[in-house]
């Protein structure tokens, strides 16, 4: 039978290759934000988990959140994208130093 | 034992996914990718009973996301291969990170035990014979309405935020002003002229 932990290792893998995601395509950003979709669904996936074996439905609501946040996220990540392509011609981060931060 | 097969396929085929979805070369393909791996994570959602997220993983992410994804990657005009000089040099650095990562929050689950759980301090016990939908209708709709409403204007301000950044004014561009239109009266729209014979008019 599928346990509580079969569910957490499973998401625990997907967060770490998320992670690994950010690390592998330092330049592309596109992919660091789907990586970053990674991590969130993973997270998801962990509170779906919990919910359903503690017979809880908070979990699931806050999931509801998490979507929200991440598809908002996405949103106005691609937007910053968008336009720094435009001035820059590239979205290579690594030479990101307009602001000289 | 369906159950059991079907938990190992959805999060058998996730994983690769995912893992495809970083090291792909073109990131169109790491898009698709990216909605196989979240298809997979609905049907596990489905398989412990939230069918609600499960539907609104498919509906916004492969809907809306992974959609949008598509719409950057093929709008911009950019040189992938130059964007992945680095890749090799950064996957030891990465694995190791990854893989020190992945061994602590194993250790962490391994060690990790539920203990007595008290049952009765659940903030909302699932219903029982009651759908999944409409359980988290009645919960979203009476005590999570802040919640609810937050994540209303949380999309609001990230569409406005998003069409504030993206929206250029072209020069050059005739467009109508409307509040121009309406000011206008006939008095200063029909000049009555007494024209000079020989003479230019005068506009």
């Amino acid at each position: 039978m599928i346990g509580l932990q079969h569910y957490l290792v499973v998401s625990a893998i997907l967060f770490v290759m998320g992670v690994l995601g950010i690390f592998i395509n330092r330049k592309n950003i596109i992919i660091i934000l789907m990586a970053i979709e990674l991590i969130l669904l993973s997270v998801n996936l962990n509170l779906v988990a919990f919910s359903a074996y503690l017979g809880d439905l908070v979990g699931q609501v806050f999931s509801m959140f998490v979507l929200t946040v991440a598809a908002g996220e996405a949103a106005i990540g691609l937007a910053i994208l968008v336009i720094y392509f435009r001035s820059r011609g590239t979205i290579a981060v690594d030479d990101a130093n307009r602001m000289k931060g | 034992m369906i159950q059991v097969f079907a938990f190992y396929l959805f999060a058998a085929l996730m994983l690769m996914a995912g893992a495809l979805t970083i090291f792909a070369r073109n990131p169109v393909h790491s898009v698709l990718w990216l909605i196989v791996a979240f298809f997979n994570a609905a049907g596990l959602m489905v398989l412990v009973g939230a069918e609600f997220i499960a539907m609104l993983l498919v509906i916004v992410y492969v809907g809306a996301v992974a959609v949008l994804f598509l719409f950057v990657v093929m709008m911009l005009n950019i040189d992938f291969a130059e964007l992945r000089a680095g890749f090799v040099s950064y996957l030891p650095f990465g694995m190791l990170i990854a893989l020190g990562l992945l061994a602590e929050i194993l250790l962490g689950l391994g060690v990790w035990k539920a203990g007595p759980v008290q049952l009765s301090l659940r903030a909302a016990p699932t219903p029982a014979d009651v759908p999944n939908i409409e359980a988290i209708g009645a919960l979203l709709y009476t005590r999570y309405i802040f919640l609810f409403e937050m994540a209303g204007i949380v999309l609001l301000v990230a569409m406005i935020g998003a069409i504030v950044l993206t929206h250029r004014a072209r020069g050059g561009v005739k467009s109508q002003n409307i509040d121009k239109q309406n000011r206008r009266r006939p008095g200063e729209a029909v000049v009555n002229v007494n024209q000079p014979i020989g003479q230019g008019v005068e506009l």
